[in-house]
């Protein structure tokens, strides 16, 4: 790029620069005078309202500042997007990849046992774990087969429901309800998948909206069965193996886990199983992934994603491959939601609202549509980042939302965005 | 292999009022490469999309006799064309699965084969033995067709990296992965330079020659038209003007009355 020497190009780099900065001032005021200006306290019995302009000036004084630096900005000095990414082979990329991920796995193992692992790290990491499982099992329907599933959800409320009724009506324990509740939300996406999976692309994440949105409201009105509004509370917690992890034995019942390893009682005891639990039921998601991927059925997916047409030419029957990767995403939400319900103890519709969804698909498509360690990287940071930002309060949904903008800037196609192919010449099967 | 392979009788698609297909009757042999050629909006791609069930016709019988058994195409849905009557086709414009590796598109093409193998994925999960060898197979198959299309050494990046012509043969080769009686090309030669079309028509002749694979297609360039077909029809707004060797049709003056228009009254006179 040719540097303007002129003094009269210099002139009409600033005039430009300024406008620019001054729009984006306007565009601050007219944000700010809602948003930061008025403020709502308490007076007396009733509300009043609070103006803080001087707030307002501080924010437009600093948008046309930020505005002005990023103008006058040595244009070398700036970030560029490279126009290519480096050549890296299948075969290097896949060692990385694995390197990765066994250190990663060897983390999360050691995760319990390291110093600073206290309660509070450990429930971290069991709600990051529920999390990776859920992208994971959308990241089969919407990275793999490409279908916007937008009532995920859903499959993930049946699941949690289906072990907390199952306690209660028929005292089932987590691992007795477990597979039921995969078998039910499998169930229930081959009997929404049979009617939706005709259509495409937009009106297919529609209807699945709609559907999850059906499922909380059906949880919702049937009071008698389903506690309604108020929820499940008393869900049983995971025994091991029979074992009970209580301070002490219940009268006639198998002794608890701490005397059976002779170890001092700590609630902590539970939530390192718990989050061992998790850990398993994510590892065999992901396996379960790796695994098919390779198989016809998920190369099958892979093609639809690419083009629905030509896969119909060449003889794949596209509503049935379809409904394949629905209810296999399905049955993992279900286990997820199965593992939640057990995890909190108690469940209300609350927790499978739409934005619920919406934030695994944003895990999903965050880390980049198809990858799997891309979507723990995103959980990571999706999740981790309010936590973090708890400092800065009222803040830290804006600084959530800069830092989804800055990840879409710096990386549209996800964090890891790269395919590695499921099979390739010369390596044989 | 002698006889009819696919009779086409009676042909009629209408969208709403425009009458798409008129009235179409024409027959391709086996062994045989039959084009379709005709102006453009003349209806070929939309004969196409009723062989292959893209469209359901509105009227009319697409009849493929195969192995001593009959298949109406026009009842069938797209995907039982392909995988039960075994009839394959490209398109127009080249659809590959471009973020898969070149490799993974002719397998996919393998897919029904593959699946029976892996005992509808569940044997496959547990890597036994018959699926793995059907797997190696699949992966014979394709790279005996990588090396006819001269692509062995892109075997494993994006298909969607290929350039245009090499994109086409892939295309191509992927269709004969699904072990066609019948492909249909739409427009093979279209966009490839002079040199690339004349490879064309030798990949077609020995497709033929070899495989066994008969051949409908759909082509502007006379080039390849005139070349390798053993009979053409033409079209001109969804009725059949002419039919018959390259020769007869290249006399026909119905044919040259469609291409280039009527002459000049006064100047006839």
């Amino acid at each position: 790029m040719s540097r303007v020497t002129t003094s009269r190009g210099a002139n009409h780099m600033a005039v430009a620069a300024l406008k620019d900065a001054g729009l984006a001032g306007f565009v601050a005021l007219m944000l700010a005078v809602p948003l930061v200006g008025f403020r709502t306290i308490e007076v007396g019995s009733g509300l009043g309202l609070q103006t803080r302009f001087d707030w307002v000036a501080y924010c437009v004084i600093a948008v046309i500042a930020g505005r002005l630096i990023l103008n006058f900005w040595p244009p070398h000095w700036r970030i560029r997007r490279r126009a290519k990414a480096p050549h890296v082979s299948n075969a290097q990329h896949r060692t990385t990849m694995k390197l990765v991920a066994l250190g990663g796995i060897g983390f999360a193992v050691a995760l319990p046992f390291l110093p600073f692992a206290d309660r509070y790290v450990i429930d971290l990491a069991i709600t990051i774990l529920i999390y990776v499982m859920l992208g994971w099992g959308l990241n089969i329907v919407v990275g793999l087969a490409g279908l916007l599933d937008l009532g995920y959800v859903a499959f993930y409320a049946v699941g949690a429901y289906s072990f907390a009724l199952g306690s209660r009506y028929w005292g089932l324990n987590f691992w007795e309800a477990l597979p039921m509740a995969g078998a039910l939300a499998a169930m229930l996406g081959v009997l929404l998948g049979f009617p939706v999976l005709r259509l495409r692309g937009d009106y297919l994440a529609i209807v699945t909206l709609g559907f999850g949105e059906m499922i909380r409201l059906l949880i919702i009105n049937l009071q008698s069965f389903t506690g309604g509004p108020n929820g499940v509370s008393g869900i049983p917690r995971p025994s091991f193996f029979g074992f009970p992890f209580a301070r002490e034995a219940e009268a006639g019942g198998p002794m608890p886990f701490h005397e059976l390893f002779g170890l001092d009682y700590s609630t902590q005891h539970r939530f390192i199983f718990l989050y061992f639990i998790i850990l398993a039921l994510a590892l065999i998601t992901n396996a379960f992934t790796q695994r098919i991927r390779r198989m016809p059925i998920g190369r099958a997916w892979e093609a639809l994603r690419e083009d629905e047409i030509a896969c119909k030419a060449l003889g794949i029957n596209p509503t049935n491959t379809k409904l394949t990767a629905f209810t296999i995403g399905a049955m993992f939400g279900g286990f997820a939601g199965a593992f939640f319900a057990t995890r909190q103890g108690f469940i209300s519709p609350e927790s499978f609202n739409f934005l619920e969804s919406a934030f695994i698909l944003a895990i999903v498509v965050l880390g980049g549509m198809g990858s799997q360690i891309g979507i723990v990287i995103a959980t990571i940071l999706l999740v981790a980042l309010p936590e973090v930002g708890r400092e800065f309060a009222e803040f830290r949904m804006l600084l959530f939302g800069a830092a989804m903008i800055a990840i879409m800037v710096w990386r549209p196609y996800g964090l890891l965005s790269r395919r590695s192919p499921t099979i390739q010449l010369g390596s044989g099967a | 292999m002698n006889g009819v392979l696919l009779d086409v009788a009676n042909l009629t698609m209408r969208f709403g009022g425009l009458t798409a297909i008129d009235d179409l009757s024409f027959s391709a042999q086996a062994g045989h490469i039959t084009a379709i050629i005709g102006p453009n909006g003349a209806g070929k791609t939309t004969v196409f999309n009723c062989i292959t069930g893209f469209y359901k016709p509105t009227l009319g019988r697409i009849a493929l006799a195969r192995d001593s058994a009959t298949f109406d195409l026009a009842q069938m849905s797209g995907h039982k064309i392909a995988s039960a009557a075994h009839v394959a086709r490209t398109f127009q414009n080249i659809r590959l699965f471009p973020r898969m590796t070149v490799l993974e598109n002719l397998i996919v093409a393998q897919h029904n084969k593959l699946m029976c193998a892996s005992g509808y994925t569940i044997a496959g999960l547990f890597g036994l033995p018959s699926y793995r060898k059907a797997e190696r197979n699949a992966v014979a198959k394709a790279r005996g067709w990588l090396e006819r299309i001269g692509l062995v050494d892109r075997a494993d990046d994006e298909a969607g990296t290929l350039h245009y012509g090499a994109q086409r043969k892939l295309e191509i080769a992927r269709a004969l992965c699904t072990d066609p009686v019948l492909l249909c090309l739409d427009e093979p030669a279209a966009g490839l330079n002079a040199r690339e079309s004349a490879e064309l028509n030798r990949l077609l002749l020995d497709i033929r020659a070899t495989d066994g694979v008969s051949l409908l297609l759909i082509e502007h360039d006379m080039n390849v038209v005139m070349g390798i077909s053993d009979h053409i029809v033409v079209l001109d707004y969804g009725k059949r003007i002419a039919n018959g060797t390259p020769d007869a049709v290249r006399a026909d003056p119905a044919v040259i009355r469609a291409y280039l228009g009527e002459p000049d009254a006064v100047e006839s006179a």
